[in-house]
C-alpha cells in the first residue's frame, strides 16, 4: 500500500468517522444556531465597528456581573482590535507628533480607561493611591473577589469572560444561542427561584420535574419527553433597546447579541487576524517549494529505476 | 558504520580534522553517501519529519520557558500573556501544542510502517527497541507538558494519570507522593513536571542518536522487506533521500500550518481555557487525542481478577487497567519474538497483512472509544478491542508464522521494482485487453 494511495482512502473515509465521533457528551441540549460570523473561514475578519458595539454591551451589560481579567484597555487600541486607529481622526486636533496606532497614545482607549478609578498600590506617602485608569490598566472587575461576586448572584459565580468563547465547545455558537434563548419552561419544570430555565444550557431537567409527571420510580412518565437543557442563574442579560448605538444598528437582543459575542471572539483570540494573515503567506510559500521540491525530486530521480 | 566509508577529506584543514575527529566523515558517511534501497516510498519519510519536529518542540519550547512562570498562581496567567503580549507569542506557543500532535501524527505513521514492512525483525530489534523508547518518552513528555499551561484539563488530567500510581501494591502510594511532591497535584507537581518536560527532550535526542546509529548498521529495511544484495540495490542517501524526504517534510509541514494558522485548538480541549480549580471537576475529563487509544484500555478493565469460585481479588480493575494500559506499549518490545515469521513485508503475507489492517482500525476504534463516556456499550466494545489489540501480537502473529504459505519473495530489491513496475503497466491495460487477466501472472 502506498501512503499515496492511503491517503485517498483516508480522505473518504475521514469525514465519516469524525461525524459519527460528535456523539454528544453533556446532557442534551437543544442544537444550537449558527449564524454566519465574519471572522470564520480561511479569509475571515472582524468587523471593527461591530467589535466597538460589542465592548458597549459587554460594558453596559455584562460588566456589570462579569469580570475580563486578562483584557487591558490598551489591547483595545491594537491592531485587529476594537478601537485602533491607523492614524490620528483629524477632528480631534492632536499634535502631529502623537502616534495613534501606538496602544498608550490612543485618544479614544485613553479616554475609555479614564472614566475609571483604579486603586493603584501605594502613593510616594504610602497611602493607598487612587488614580483615573490609563490604556496600562486591565479592564476592572465588577466585584473584589470570588465570595463577594457569588453572593450578589445566588450562589453562582459568573465566569471571567476572557476566554470564554474559546472555553466552551462551540463557544461562539453556544452563547449567543445561550443569550438569544431563554424560554419559559416547560410545564412539566418545576424551576426553582432564582433560576432560569434555558434549553442551551447544558445543565440537567431532570431533578427538575414535576412530581406529578413522575411514576413511583421516579421516570418520567412515559408519554412526555425530558425537555432539552437545564436552569442556572443568570436571568436574561439582555433585552431589547437597553443599549443605544450610535452608528444606527439595529437595538435588538439578537443584534446585541451577535455583536458581543464578536467582542468576547476577539477577547479570547486577539491575535486572529495577525494569525490568518501569516498562514495566507506561509501556506503560499509552502506550496510554491514543494512544486519546487518535488520538481528536483522527479529531474533527481528520473534515471532510477523505483 | 557498516559500509566502507569513502569520504575523501578535499582540503589540508579537513585531512587535520580528520586525523584527530573524523565528525565530518561520520556525517558524510551516514548522511551523503549512506547506501539506502531505491525502493523506499513516501511511508519511510516520517523518519525524517520526526527528526524535524523534534528539533522544532525543542527550539519552540525553549523560547517559550523564557517566559513562561511554573508557579500554580502565575502559570495559567503567563500562557495568556505569551499569547497576547510577548512579540509572536501566539505563534509560539500554537506552534508548540500543535506541534505535540504533528509529532504524534508523524510517530503514529512510523509505527505502522514498522509494523506494514517488518521492520522490527531480525536484524533489527535494537532499533525498534529504541523506538519504543523514544515511543514511552515522548508520552511522558506530552503528558508533562500539558499540565504546565495549568488548565482545567491539565490539572484534572494529571490528577487522574498520576492516581493510578496508587494501583501499585505496598509502593503505590508512596509513588504517588513521591510524583505529587505531596498529598495532591499542587506547585510541587507543576514545578516538577516543568523541570522533567524541559528535560525529556533531550533524552529524546540521545535515544534518537542510538536509534540512528542502530539504523546504519543493518541499514535500512525496505518495502519488499528483501535485504540490501549489490550496490544495485542501492542510491545514496544524498542527494536521493534528501530531496524525496526534503519534499515529504514540506507537504508534512503544510497540514501542520493548516492547524497551527487555521484551526490552532481543533485539537485541544476548551475546558483547558479555564483556570485550574481544584474544587471544580470538569463534567468528562478526557487526555489528549493521542493518548485515547491508551486511555480506552485502561477504562475497558472494569473487573477483578480473583481466583474463581472464591473471594479473593489477585487484581483489582484498577491495577488491572494500568497493566493493560503498559503492557500495550510493552508488548511492543517483544515483538520481534512474537512474530516468528522469516517475511518481513506484509506485501508478501496475504493473511497476515488483513489482520493487520484489522489491527490498525481496532486502535482508530479505541481512540474513539477513548472520547467516549464510561458506560455501555462503550466499555463492552472497549473491551473486545482491547481484547483484539493483545490478541494480535499474541495470538495471530505466532500462529500466522506457522500457518500462512507467504507469496514467493523477489530475489532483490531490483527484481521486486521490475516487477512492480510490470503489475503496474497491467494495472493500468483496460481489462479487455488483458489476455486471461485472472491468471495468476507467471513468476518473473
Ligand atoms: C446580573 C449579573 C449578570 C449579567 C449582567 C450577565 N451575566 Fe452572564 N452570568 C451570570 C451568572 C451569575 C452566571 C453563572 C450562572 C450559573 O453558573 O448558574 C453567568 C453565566 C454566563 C455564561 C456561562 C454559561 C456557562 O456555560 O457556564 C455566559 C455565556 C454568560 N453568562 C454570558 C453573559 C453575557 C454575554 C452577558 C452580557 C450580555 C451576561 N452574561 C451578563 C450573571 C450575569
Ligand atoms: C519532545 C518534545 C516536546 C513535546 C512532545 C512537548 C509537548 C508539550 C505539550 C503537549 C505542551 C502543552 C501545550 C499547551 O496546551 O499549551 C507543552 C507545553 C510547554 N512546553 Fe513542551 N514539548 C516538547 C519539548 C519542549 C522543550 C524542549 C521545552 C523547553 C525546554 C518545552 C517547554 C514547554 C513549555 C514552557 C510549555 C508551557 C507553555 C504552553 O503551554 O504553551 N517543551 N509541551
Amino acid at each position: 500500500m502506498t501512503l499515496k494511495r492511503t491517503l485517498a482512502a483516508l480522505g473518504a473515509v475521514l469525514p465519516l468517522a469524525l461525524a459519527g465521533g460528535a456523539s454528544a457528551a453533556e446532557g442534551k441540549i437543544k442544537e444550537l444556531k449558527e449564524p454566519s460570523w465574519t471572522w470564520e473561514g480561511i479569509f475571515g475578519r472582524y468587523d471593527q465597528q461591530q467589535l466597538q458595539r460589542g465592548y458597549q454591551v459587554y460594558r453596559e451589560v455584562c460588566s456589570s456581573c462579569h469580570s475580563m481579567k486578562l483584557v487591558a484597555f490598551r489591547h483595545l487600541a491594537e491592531d485587529g482590535g476594537p478601537f485602533y486607529l491607523e492614524e490620528c481622526p483629524v477632528e480631534l486636533g492632536l499634535p502631529s507628533t502623537t502616534d495613534c496606532s501606538d496602544p498608550a497614545a490612543n485618544p479614544i482607549v485613553k479616554a475609555l480607561a479614564a472614566d475609571y478609578q483604579i486603586e493603584a498600590g501605594v502613593d510616594d506617602s504610602g497611602d493607598p493611591l487612587i488614580r483615573p485608569g490609563l490604556p496600562a490598566d486591565y479592564l476592572p472587575s465588577p466585584y473584589a473577589n470570588r465570595q463577594q461576586a457569588m453572593l450578589a448572584n445566588g450562589g453562582a459565580y459568573p465566569p471571567d469572560m476572557s476566554l470564554l468563547v474559546k472555553s466552551r465547545v462551540k463557544g461562539r455558537n453556544y452563547i449567543y444561542s445561550l443569550i438569544t434563548g431563554y424560554e419559559e419552561p416547560p410545564a412539566i419544570l418545576d424551576v426553582p427561584p432564582g433560576q432560569y430555565y434555558n434549553p442551551y444550557y447544558p445543565g440537567d431537567t431532570a431533578s427538575m420535574v414535576r412530581e406529578e409527571y413522575l411514576d413511583e420510580e421516579g421516570h418520567i412518565l412515559h408519554e412526555y419527553e425530558l425537555p432539552p437543557g437545564g436552569a442556572f442563574k443568570m436571568a436574561p442579560p439582555l433585552q431589547d433597546g437597553i443599549v443605544t448605538y450610535e452608528d444606527g444598528s439595529p437595538e435588538t437582543v439578537d443584534q446585541y447579541a451577535r455583536d458581543v459575542v464578536s467582542f468576547l471572539q476577539w477577547s479570547s483570540e486577539p491575535k486572529l487576524e495577525q494569525r490568518k494573515e501569516m498562514g495566507g503567506f506561509v501556506m503560499l510559500y509552502l506550496f510554491a517549494f514543494a512544486g519546487i521540491v518535488y520538481a528536483s525530486y522527479r529531474q533527481i530521480w528520473r534515471n532510477v529505476e523505483h | 558504520m557498516s559500509h566502507e566509508s569513502t569520504y575523501v577529506p578535499g582540503t589540508g584543514f579537513e585531512r587535520w580534522v580528520d586525523k584527530r575527529l573524523p565528525l565530518v566523515r561520520l556525517g558524510y558517511d551516514s548522511f551523503i553517501d549512506f547506501p539506502t534501497p531505491k525502493n523506499l516510498n513516501y511511508w519511510y519519510t516520517f523518519g525524517g519529519i520526526l527528526s524535524i519536529i523534534l528539533v522544532w518542540q525543542i527550539v519552540t519550547g525553549i523560547v517559550l520557558a523564557m517566559h513562561y512562570t511554573a508557579h500554580t498562581d502565575y502559570a495559567f496567567q503567563s500562557v495568556e500573556m505569551i499569547m497576547r503580549d510577548v512579540n509572536y507569542g501566539w505563534l509560539l506557543r500554537y506552534a508548540h501544542s500543535n506541534g505535540a500532535s504533528m509529532f504524534f501524527i508523524a510517530v503514529y505513521l512510523h509505527i505502522a510502517r514498522g509494523l506494514y514492512y517488518g521492520s522490527y525483525k531480525e536484524p533489527r530489534e535494537i532499533l525498534w527497541g529504541l523506538g519504543v523508547v523514544i515511543f514511552l518518552l515522548m508520552m511522558g513528555t506530552a503528558f508533562m507538558g500539558y499540565v504546565l499551561p495549568w488548565g482545567q484539563m491539565s490539572y484534572w488530567g494529571a490528577t487522574v494519570i498520576t492516581s493510578l500510581a496508587s494501583a501499585v501494591p505496598l509502593i503505590g502510594d508512596p509513588i504517588k507522593t513521591l510524583l505529587w511532591g505531596g498529598f495532591a497535584v499542587d506547585n510541587p507537581t507543576l514545578n516538577r513536571f516543568y523541570a522533567l518536560h524541559y528535560l525529556m527532550p533531550f533524552l529524546i535526542a540521545g535515544v534518537v542518536i542510538l536509534h540512528i546509529w542502530a539504523l546504519h548498521v543493518p541499514g535500512n529495511n525496505n518495502p519488499s522487506g528483501v535485504e540490501v544484495k549489490t550496490k544495485k540495490d542501492t542510491v545514496p542517501f544524498h542527494p536521493y533521500y534528501t530531496v524525496k524526504d526534503g519534499f515529504a517534510i514540506v507537504c508534512f509541514f503544510i497540514l501542520f500550518a493548516a492547524f497551527l494558522f487555521y484551526m490552532p485548538n481543533t485539537l485541544g480541549h476548551p475546558d483547558n481555557y479555564i483556570e485550574a480549580d481544584p474544587m471544580v471537576t470538569p463534567a468528562h475529563i478526557v487526555p489528549e487525542w493521542y493518548f485515547l487509544p491508551f486511555y480506552a484500555m485502561l477504562r475497558a478493565i472494569t473487573f477483578d481478577i480473583g481466583i474463581p469460585f472464591t473471594d479473593i481479588v489477585l487484581i483489582n480493575s484498577k491495577l488491572g487497567g494500568v497493566l493493560v494500559m503498559l503492557g500495550s506499549i510493552l508488548i511492543l518490545f517483544v515483538l520481534p519474538w512474537l512474530d516468528r515469521s522469516k517475511v518481513r513485508s506484509m506485501r508478501y503475507r496475504p493473511v497476515a497483512k488483513l489482520w493487520l489492517i484489522l489491527f490498525f482500525l481496532d486502535v482508530c476504534l479505541l481512540g474513539w472509544l477513548g472520547a467516549q463516556l464510561a458506560e455501555q456499550p462503550y466499555i463492552l466494545i472497549s473491551q473486545l478491542a482491547t481484547a483484539y489489540y493483545f490478541a494480535y501480537f499474541l495470538i495471530v502473529l505466532p500462529v500466522l508464522a506457522i500457518t500462512e504459505t507467504p507469496k514467493a519473495l523477489p530475489r532483490s530489491i531490483s527484481e521486486s521494482v521490475t516487477a512492480d513496475k510490470a503489475g503496474m503497466r497491467k494495472r493500468k491495460t483496460p481489462v479487455g485487453m488483458t489476455a486471461g487477466g485472472s491468471h495468476p501472472a507467471p513468476a518473473e
